[in-house]
């Protein structure tokens, strides 16, 4: 219990520290020691046999909730402050709706808001502490090189507030574990907004007219999303006289309906699904950290993990559906959306939309297999995409662009970085790497729940295959002679990718393991029954991972028994291939450029024709779950 | 298993010639011997490997095991998913190796073979799912002890998964992305800049994937065999028509075709069995 206590307050008393610290030395050493204690602390806790004994918190309860109701009300006042500073009056109005119900909650409730346990860890909590421990902390790694070339190198024009940056970054990191340990929905809806003001402050860091933009953009989806969350809480007290996340799972369907679909509805926004996927896209103009960040391990992964938890409340029902419909349309949408984009960020966001539609997909499908596959994937998809979005970061520094179509022959000029990026692509959607395995599940689910939603797996799937595989392409195509650009890297730097790299090998090889310590146990617990891979389908994903590790060591023969020409360009070559003479005797440069569909797909559209469907099925959710 | 993989480039070469003699016959000329396939690999396989970068050849050996390893899983009777998965590994080794080839041509070949890829794709996962809704199992060798014809059940599947097949075999009106005839905007396409050893293991690899596609065919007629093989064989000499009697599409019309198929006669197949459950 101290641990997860534990795990809860030192990064944010980190974090408040790390805002009056000036200095990098000293800064380094805190980060760094931090990051290693949170390390080691899920590590020990997952160690412990599950479920862990949820004793008491050792506070007063009277005080605590007290000191809580503070927080919210100086969260609450300083978010009517910015609204009324950027003239949003959506954002006062949503702020003053929210805080008014909660206020009068617990002004009229106060003392019969007793929960018998407020903390819980079981293994669903102990995973997403595991992402956010492990990735997180290599995020927080990261950052420390980064932000110092950000602002000495890279933008000397954005004013440095790194202290803040810190401070937000480990608040950011306790209240995900708060979240994820809460049982107590008023606990729970507490970090929930403290991760909704760090992302608003996060995505504003630059201060830069667009920053504020988005930031604020961000902070009205999210608001709309913790309103739906204060009416759930209302509304399940209001009816089963509790405030226990346990219970509102377990207790009857009729019961537990309404305020799982508010709690899904709040999942939607802050996973950034479609009608709210905008915010997460404004997000990329942040720096890269913060972008990892709210991708990988925190954040859009509180969304879906809100929505997997419910997942056994709106099993079989039409809300049920529509939250799968929801998840469909924007797998589907947002892996289309990826092919027509060239800004290496927004491929990633639009991948990131997409993947989290999926696991949503599962949950509003919500049987244990969908589960169980919706979990596989968070896992994967954490550590994947946090490696991706940390090396697009560094090329970002190295070549002065994120755009994919400069990043030809990144295989000469930074190899390391680029075979980092390759692993983290195969990783997000080859054969036999972890996300694809989940997506094998997700089908498989699907196809025993309801058949029919298999076709936005299908046709997003063979999309998302698209756009990974051209990038890779652009990866490896090499024209022109490159130079060798100067690969240096910060120590927290390499930590993290080096070690994320790795992860995205052992999540694969340990797949089995994790499943069946993890993901299996919870599912069981909820459903009676689990689901797994067979035994000879494991042992065929094993023969796949050997080819695909086998395949780096046929460079031993690199250039050995071969004669090495220029490409045929159809003229004469001139200046070693680079060019060649055509038809009217001109020398022409030779240009490669990957196909973008732009003339078949746009993007605008695309999202159009996703928020107008995505809401309408909201709509309709909403009237199922009040008939 | 065994007997596929050495019957496999064995009876996918013949099939080859076949193909080569059908076709020629079709244009009223005489065409090769049966065994030019073979000859050819054999002639290849003695070349000098010129390359144009020097890690490109690796990409196609993995291409060639990968595709191996596809049909092996098939015809052991694993999981259809993950034969689908397996053969998207190795075409991904294709395209990659054509990537590093770095030439205009094998790039833009490239390209294409990723929207044909994707292109099928929906249409090969929806013909795995509409068996899986049938025999209850994704297990081939399930499927293929099934009692009944798959294709009574599923012939919306069948006509869909039949115009895929088009794709697969590259053949016209969809060898946009490596052609067996030169042309102009693509010269060869995906394979330019493949000679000698290289471009011999690409054949190889084009026979095992045929052998293991005509299996797939077969699968739909499983439960009495003779028709099955027949069936495959009537629709090899189909796609070789086709082949002869239509002009490449654009890609942009290869695949909203190739999707609208897929929606329509796999989708719509699906959804009226999910009915009449």
């Amino acid at each position: 219990m101290t641990l997860v206590l534990a795990l809860i307050l030192v990064p944010i008393g980190a974090g408040l520290m790390l805002g009056c610290v000036r200095l990098d030395t000293l800064r380094k050493v805190v980060v760094g020691a931090v990051t290693l204690a949170v390390f080691c602390g899920t590590l020990a806790l997952a160690a412990r046999p599950t479920p862990v004994d949820s004793g008491v918190v050792p506070f007063n309860h009277h005080w605590l909730n007290l000191g809580m109701l503070l927080v919210e009300i100086g969260m609450g006042l300083y978010v009517i402050v910015v609204g009324v500073r950027s003239r949003r009056p959506l954002i006062v109005a949503l702020m003053l709706a929210q805080g008014g119900l909660m206020l009068w909650f617990e002004l009229t409730q106060g003392p019969r808001l007793e929960a018998a346990h407020d903390l819980f860890v079981d293994n669903f909590s102990l995973i997403m502490a595991l992402i956010n421990g492990v990735v997180g902390g290599g995020i927080c790694l990261y950052a420390l090189g980064y932000m110092r070339e950000y602002h000495e190198v890279a933008h000397r024009d954005v004013p440095d507030r790194r202290p803040l940056f810190f401070a937000l970054l480990f608040i950011f990191m306790g209240a995900m574990f708060g979240l994820v340990f809460a049982n107590n929905l008023m606990w729970l809806f507490l970090f929930w907004e403290i991760t909704t003001l760090c992302s608003f402050l996060l995505i504003g860091y630059t201060q830069t007219p667009e920053a504020r933009r988005n930031a604020l953009r961000a902070l009205v989806m999210n608001l709309a999303g913790g309103l739906a969350f204060a009416l759930a809480i209302v509304w399940f007290h209001d009816n089963a006289d509790s405030i226990e996340l346990q219970t509102l799972i377990t207790s009857k369907q009729s019961l537990a309906l309404v305020p799982a679909a508010l709690l899904c509805f709040a999942g939607i926004t802050k996973s950034a699904q479609l009608p709210f996927s905008s915010w997460l896209l404004g997000a990329m103009v942040a720096p890269t950290p913060v972008s990892a960040l709210l991708h990988s391990s925190t954040m859009v992964k509180a969304g879906v993990y809100l929505v997997l938890r419910m997942a056994p409340a709106v099993t079989g029902t039409t809300v049920g559906l529509m939250v799968a419909l929801v998840g469909g349309v924007t797998f589907v949408i947002g892996s289309m959306a990826a092919i027509t984009t060239s800004e290496a960020k927004r491929v990633l966001a639009w991948s990131t939309v997409a993947n989290l539609g999926l696991i949503v997909l599962c949950g509003g499908i919500g049987t244990g297999e969908a589960v169980w596959a919706g979990m596989l994937l968070i896992v994967f998809h954490a550590v994947a995409k946090c490696l991706l979005f940390l090396c697009v970061g560094v090329v970002e520094h190295k070549l002065h662009s994120r755009d994919i179509e400069a990043m030809s022959g990144l295989i000469v000029n930074l190899p390391r970085v680029a075979v980092m990026m390759l692993v983290g692509m195969a990783g997000m959607f080859l054969a036999p790497f972890g996300m694809l395995i989940s997506k094998w599940a997700v089908l498989k689910a699907v196809v025993d729940a309801s058949p029919l939603l298999s076709v936005f797996i299908v046709f997003g799937s063979s999309a998302t295959l698209f756009f990974w595989v051209k990038w890779m392409g652009k990866l490896l195509e090499v024209v022109e002679p490159q130079r060798r650009i100067e690969e240096k890297l910060a120590l927290g730097e390499s930590i993290a990718l080096y070690g994320l790299s790795a992860a995205t090998f052992l999540a694969c090889l340990f797949f089995p393991l994790i499943s069946s310590r993890f993901i299996e146990p919870y599912v069981l617990s909820v459903y009676g029954q689990t689901a797994s891979l067979g035994q000879g389908n494991l042992l065929i994903m094993t023969i796949m991972m050997i080819f695909v590790l086998l395949f780096p060591l046929s460079f031993v023969w690199y250039g050995r028994g071969v004669k090495v020409v220029d490409a045929y360009l159809g003229g004469a070559n001139v200046r070693g291939g680079v060019g060649f003479t055509g038809s009217a005797g001109q020398v022409q440069e030779v240009n490669l450029h990957n196909y973008y569909f732009r003339g078949l797909l746009d993007e605008a559209g695309l999202c159009r024709c996703g928020v107008i469907g995505c809401s309408i099925v909201l709509a309709v959710m909403a009237a199922a779950a009040l008939v | 298993m065994l007997i596929y993989l050495i019957a496999a480039p064995v009876v996918g070469g013949l099939l080859a010639g076949w193909d080569r003699r059908i076709s020629a016959r079709m244009q009223s000329r005489r065409g090769p011997p049966i065994f030019q396939p073979f000859y050819d690999v054999r002639k290849l396989w003695q070349k000098q490997s010129i390359v144009v970068r020097r890690s490109q050849n690796f990409y196609i050996l993995f291409f060639l095991l990968l595709v191996i390893f596809t049909g092996a899983l098939f015809f052991a009777g694993s999981d259809l998913l993950l034969v689908i998965f397996a053969l998207t590994l190795a075409a991904i080794f294709f395209v990659l190796g054509a990537y590093k080839a770095s030439s205009p041509y094998s790039f833009i070949g490239a390209e294409r073979e990723l929207i044909l890829m994707m292109a099928y794709e929906p249409m090969i996962l929806l013909t795995a799912i509409g068996m899986y809704m049938v025999t209850k199992s994704f297990y081939v060798h399930d499927i293929a002890s099934h009692a009944t014809l798959l294709v009574l059940a599923l012939p919306g599947v069948f006509l869909g998964f039949l115009y895929t097949l088009e794709i697969k075999f590259r053949k016209s009106p969809f060898d946009l992305s490596s052609s067996h005839h030169a042309h102009q905007e693509l010269v060869r396409g995906i394979t330019t800049e493949f000679s000698g050893r290289a471009l011999a293991l690409i054949e190889i690899a084009h026979w095992y994937e045929n052998v293991f596609l005509l299996g797939w065919v077969y699968l739909f007629f499983a439960s009495s065999p003779l028709l099955g093989v027949a069936v495959s064989l009537l629709v090899f000499v189909l796609v070789i028509l086709t082949d002869n009697v239509f002009a490449r599409l654009k890609w942009q019309t290869a695949l909203r075709s190739a999707w609208v198929v897929a929606a329509v006669l796999g989708f719509g197949n699906i959804l009226v069995l999910s009915l009449l459950r």
